[in-house]
């Protein structure tokens, strides 16, 4: 009898083991995919940089590496990049923001309901719709408000990075809010507050971890987006932050290259692992930056 | 149902008359007509789900903010019904606060606690000493005057409860609601809100629930006992523990049930 116990008991160890072992691997290989890409970004960065100058890189205003003469100045592209993602953010942030207080806080709970599961499956809408969209509406209507708006412009761009970044926001954040205690915001109430007062003084602030770590994904995957924006902001690489013009981001120039025959092992080619390195440092930076902020600033409840 | 008084000159802070919560077709409260006197402690005691907790809330219409709630009858404060059309629930819990049964500070630092209420009510005035003369009332200035940009969780429960007692008196509030102040509270801490409440009760009218007989009489002038949302007896704290006119409170206090 007793020994059948103890039997039992060491089978359940050796799954346990195999389990374990499972999901190590697992683990091992997510791991080891990034360490691999962050190598060959690095490894082909080298090349390039053995032919370009860092300094040149990061300072050039101009951006012709498909043309003769050639330029390898990325500001132009990083321009592109930053200007899309602040349009995409200007218009995400507040409106985000706005819905998840809306939802989480003002909605009768059936409409959240409802609601709650579109917001997932607007975020799930190939981006390359976005782009016609952006061309054949966002577009058009911009023209007709603005005389002499090009086709391809950055305001198109953000506009339409940003309504598809919005419905993330507000999902993420509208979570954050709906997890605040109850007993916090009875506390408000008691106190005298309204429901925009709770909603914007306790509720927002006990779930800013989370609203923030939404901002930083929506930014971070504004700054990488690149089917909406090759469509609607074209590829002119142009140093500017005139959202008329048309402009080029760091995504749409690795598309362009990509796309194109260029050469293994071309100047043209090592180039795209250089933009593509920066664009990995730009959101990394993101990163950290948040968790600073949030280490600096959150209100966490027990 | 005339009005259960217990004071001669009607120098009521509240009273309510035939009022009835229901939670859709539940009757939680059954037509409750009582007067809490100025400047007096008044706890409410009774068997668990006997309607403590909404009879609080009707006072400072917490009950608003549960979707099922619906209260009829009078809650006269000063005169006029809180639940009058033209009455705003924001306004009515300015002016009567409320201290929770779990301590409930706000994830803020625990000067910002503080100052939460005259903040949002717009108050003016100084607010770094309307911080610390609540702190000072709430008994807990001595221990975190030094620290006062440290967060409110840092504290015990005991301080913490102390915390939510300063942010409900920043507000200047003229009652003060207490849902079982102590129970999650050990009883160095009890002790030391049961001190408060005596401290307090000299500048405003406190209600308290609680479930501890003992607490009861220690710390309220006059007791109420609910039994299945009726008001069974209202007395003398002294008269309700030692010569009730009902045997049903008399079976509660002595114990013998609920
Ligand atoms: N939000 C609510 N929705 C529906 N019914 C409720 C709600 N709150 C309380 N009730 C019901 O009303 C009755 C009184 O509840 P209440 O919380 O006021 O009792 P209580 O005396 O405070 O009990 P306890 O001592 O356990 O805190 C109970 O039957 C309870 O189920
Ligand atoms: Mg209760």
């Amino acid at each position: 009898m007793s020994s059948s116990v103890l039997g039992a008991v060491s089978s359940r160890t050796a799954r346990e083991r195999l389990v374990r072992a499972v999901v190590t691997a697992a683990g091992g290989v997510s791991i080891l995919t990034t360490i691999g890409i962050v190598v060959v970004l690095v490894w082909e960065s080298i090349g390039f940089f053995r032919r370009v100058s860092p300094v040149e890189f990061l300072t050039g205003t101009e951006w012709t590496p498909l043309f003769q003469p050639q330029h390898f100045g990325v500001l132009p592209l990083l321009a592109g990049s930053v200007l899309v993602a602040v349009i995409a953010a200007l218009i995400a942030i507040p409106l985000g923001l706005g819905s998840a207080i809306y939802l989480s806080e003002y909605a009768p709970r059936q409409l959240r309901a409802v609601i709650k599961p579109t917001l997932e499956v607007l975020a799930g809408i190939p981006t390359v719709v976005y782009g016609y969209f952006a061309l054949t509406f966002i577009t058009p209507v911009l023209r007709h408000i603005i005389p002499g708006l090009g086709i391809f412009n950055a305001l198109a761009a953000g506009i339409v990075v940003g309504v598809m970044v919005l419905p993330m926001i507000a999902s993420l954040s509208e979570d954050a809010m709906f997890a605040v205690p109850r007993e916090l915001r009875q506390g408000g109430y008691a106190l005298g507050g309204t429901k925009f007062e709770v909603a914007t003084r306790v509720v927002t602030p006990a779930a800013l971890s989370g609203i923030v770590a939404s901002f930083i994904l929506a930014i971070s995957r504004a700054i990488g987006e690149t089917m909406a924006v090759v469509l609607a902001a074209g590829m002119t690489p142009n140093l500017t932050f005139d959202p008329r013009e048309s402009i080029q981001t760091m995504t749409a120039y690795i598309v362009q290259v990509s796309l194109g025959d260029t050469p293994f092992g071309s100047i043209e080619y090592q180039s795209i692992f250089a933009v593509g390195l920066l664009l990995f440092m730009v959101t990394l930076a993101m990163n950290i930056f948040g968790r600073w902020f949030l280490k600096r600033y959150r209100e966490e409840y027990a | 149902m005339s009005t259960i008084r217990v004071t001669a000159g009607g120098d009521a802070a509240l009273e309510t008359r035939d009022v009835s919560v229901f939670y859709g077709s539940n009757e939680a409260i059954k037509t409750v007509s009582f007067e809490i006197p100025r400047n007096k402690v008044v706890a409410l005691i009774g068997p668990s789900g006997c309607g403590k907790s909404t009879l609080l809330r009707v006072f400072n219409r917490m009950n608003d903010l549960v979707p099922t709630a619906r209260v009829t009858g009078e809650v006269l404060f000063q005169g006029e019904d809180l639940y009058a059309d033209h009455v705003d629930p924001v306004e009515v819990r300015r002016r009567i606060g409320m201290v929770f049964q779990k301590p409930n500070p706000f994830p803020k630092s625990i000067y910002d606690n503080v100052a939460f209420g005259p903040k949002i009510n717009g108050t003016g005035g100084d607010i770094d000493a309307i911080v610390e003369q609540s702190l000072q009332q709430a008994a807990l200035w001595d221990e975190v005057k030094d620290r006062l940009s440290a967060s409110a969780l840092e504290l015990s429960g005991g301080q913490q409860q102390r915390l939510c007692i300063a942010r409900a008196l920043a507000v200047t509030p003229e009652i003060l609601l207490m849902d079982e102040p102590a129970s999650a509270l050990d009883p160095i801490a009890t002790a030391k809100i049961e001190e408060l409440i005596h401290q307090l009760v000299a500048d405003y009218t406190i209600v308290i629930v609680t479930h501890n007989m003992q607490q009861a009489a220690r710390v309220s002038d006059y007791t109420a006992y609910l039994y299945l949302g009726e008001l069974i007896e209202y007395d003398d704290t002294n008269t309700i523990f030692t010569a009730p006119t009902e045997k049903h409170t008399e079976d509660y206090v002595t114990g013998r049930f609920g």
